[in-house]
């Protein structure tokens, strides 16, 4: 798998959040159409990592990331680089469910009117596709235009992932996407993931263990802001190299 | 276990409930005269009379009514909210969504803060520095633009602390889209808001229609029905302001009957904006 198309690489990441530095030095791949798991410990940076790469953080001015993110050769973090479009094509998904104050369909529609003009018949197609791909459609065909936040808490989150694939972005960022949500909606929530693969460079940051091995193809281990290891998902959790890496995957904390 | 101590802070809580309760009732007891004073007087002179007729010329002719003050007020204030509304939202947007971050929001929303209690008398003042002199006379217009004054630091106010209580998740997930800001306000943010923001306007609307000062010289009054905004109009608090003072048994009642028209209409718009409030038991 080491020979794959790498989609995007980290490049000597520091990042702060004032003067508290919260990445240090962090070097890291993402293979396109591979699940990346990021793990670790409460407060180990590895939300901030996701948060960095279609630098949402921006909105707050106080924290800041200095170092390479490139993606496909182009460094977003790049000033020059239009921050709108580049978040139109890294799809994210928060670890609450967020769903906006309008209907389910309008939920999907909102970032696809940003960015293209639809026909009516074409943009159906497009809500409908995207609600398939979330696995979602089945349970809320019949009620496209009730409220979003009428939804269950697993549907919200499937609604959430429905409308980061609705725009076809390249990349999808998947911030603790199931930590708010019960067995039966996790299960769903990671198929959809498996099933999003296909098409996607998926990042998905999880403290759950299980999670990371049945999703990911490769996981990084991140302790107090540095990338500790990374590799195969077999591999590290066969074989880790670390032993922070190895105290961590058999239980002694986190 | 200390039994003196329990008992001392049992003794201590009962007294300082006692402190509360006796505070609410002193107040409640004050509103509740005011308020029956006002019934009683009132209710004597409401009829229809009071709603169709304009103010009876002096010498305090018996009968005649308020109509024209009424519409006077319907105008002035309508005219004040369509004008310092938008001006308030937007304001009001900067500060929670544009300028957050930035020093320019602190200095506007203190500013802000000091218009909202400012006196205002001080707005009828300004306006009539602004509008009245340079027109060389009173008239409705110039009453709008001071009620307008008025309403802006409210709505400001209140469209801020609504936009505020959004979480920053929805702000996220939004520019996570690649959804510019504008546009997050707009389809996201004001839809959100748009229950605590309306009660913010019915709330600016209610203080604007008992408000006399700003009105006394800006549109002055008039006797009679007048449409025309470049000319001096009547108004509710100015014209029961003026009966109120007046030797005549009669126009005294109009004041009456008059200000109890204005409380239940403001009383009206207070209970519609709380019900507006998501989450408040009704």
């Amino acid at each position: 798998m080491s020979d794959d198309a790498v989609k995007i690489a980290v490049r000597n990441l520091d990042f702060f959040y004032g003067k508290n530095q919260a990445l240090k030095a962090v070097n890291m791949p993402l293979y396109k159409n591979r699940v990346t798991a990021i793990m670790g410990p409460s407060g180990c940076g590895k939300s901030t990592l996701l948060r960095v790469l279609n630098r949402i953080y921006e909105l707050y001015p106080e924290q800041r990331a200095t170092g390479e993110v490139l993606m496909d050769g182009v460094n977003l973090l790049d000033p020059k680089v239009d921050i709108n479009l580049l978040r139109a094509h890294i799809g994210m998904v928060f670890q609450k469910p967020t769903p906006f104050p309008m209907s389910i369909f309008e939920n999907i529609a909102y970032g696809i009117r940003l960015y293209e003009k639809l026909p009516g018949t074409q943009l159906r197609e497009r809500v409908e596709e995207a609600l398939q791909r979330a696995a979602l459609w089945e349970e809320v065909r019949h009620k496209l235009n009730a409220s979003g936040l009428s939804l269950s808490g697993g549907q919200q989150q499937r609604l959430c992932i429905a409308r980061s694939v609705a725009t076809r972005p390249e990349v999808i960022l998947l911030d603790e996407p199931a930590s708010a949500l019960d067995p039966i909606s996790t299960a769903k929530v990671e198929e959809t993931i498996d099933e999003l693969k296909h098409d996607y460079t998926i990042a998905i940051v999880t403290h759950n263990l299980q999670q990371a091995a049945r999703v990911s193809q490769h996981v990084a281990f991140m302790y107090l802001g540095e990338l500790v290891e990374y590799g195969e998902t077999a591999e590290v959790f066969a074989n880790p190299q670390d032993p922070r890496t190895k105290n961590f995957i058999t239980g002694r904390f986190g | 276990m200390d039994k003196g101590l329990y008992l001392r802070r049992r003794l201590s809580a009962q007294f300082n409930l006692g402190l509360a309760s006796a505070s609410a009732v002193f107040g409640l007891v004050w509103l509740g005269l005011i308020l029956w004073g006002l019934v009683y007087n009132g209710m004597k002179g409401i009829n229809i009379d009071l709603f169709t007729l304009e103010t009876p010329p002096p010498p305090g002719d018996e009968g005649g009514g308020m109509a024209n003050a009424m519409v006077g007020s319907l105008i002035m204030v309508s005219i004040g909210t369509v004008v310092g509304t938008p001006i308030g939202i937007f304001a009001g947007t900067y500060l929670a969504e544009f300028g957050r971050f930035t020093r320019l929001a602190v200095v506007v929303r203190t500013l802000n803060d000091i218009l909202l209690s400012a006196p205002s008398i001080v707005v009828g003042l300004f306006v009539y520095e602004l509008v009245v002199k340079p027109m060389g006379h009173f008239s409705a217009f110039a009453g709008a633009i001071s009620l307008a004054v008025i309403v802006i630091p409210v709505v400001v106010r209140t469209t801020e602390n609504m936009l505020l209580l959004i979480p920053d998740s929805q702000r996220e997930a939004s520019a996570a889209l690649g959804v510019p800001t504008s546009v997050t306000v707009r389809k996201v943010l004001w839809p959100a808001a748009r229950a605590g923001m309306l009660t913010g306007i019915l709330l600016a609307v209610a203080r604007i229609a008992g408000e006399t000062a700003p009105l006394l010289f800006t549109a002055l009054n008039n006797q009679f029905w007048s449409f025309d905004l470049n000319q001096p109009m009547a108004s509710m608090p100015k014209m029961i302001f003026d009966m109120a003072l007046s030797p005549y048994k009669a126009w005294q009642q109009l004041a009456w009957s008059g200000a109890l028209v204005v409380t239940a209409t403001v009383l009206l718009l207070s209970i519609i904006a709380r019900l507006l409030v998501p989450g408040t038991k009704r």
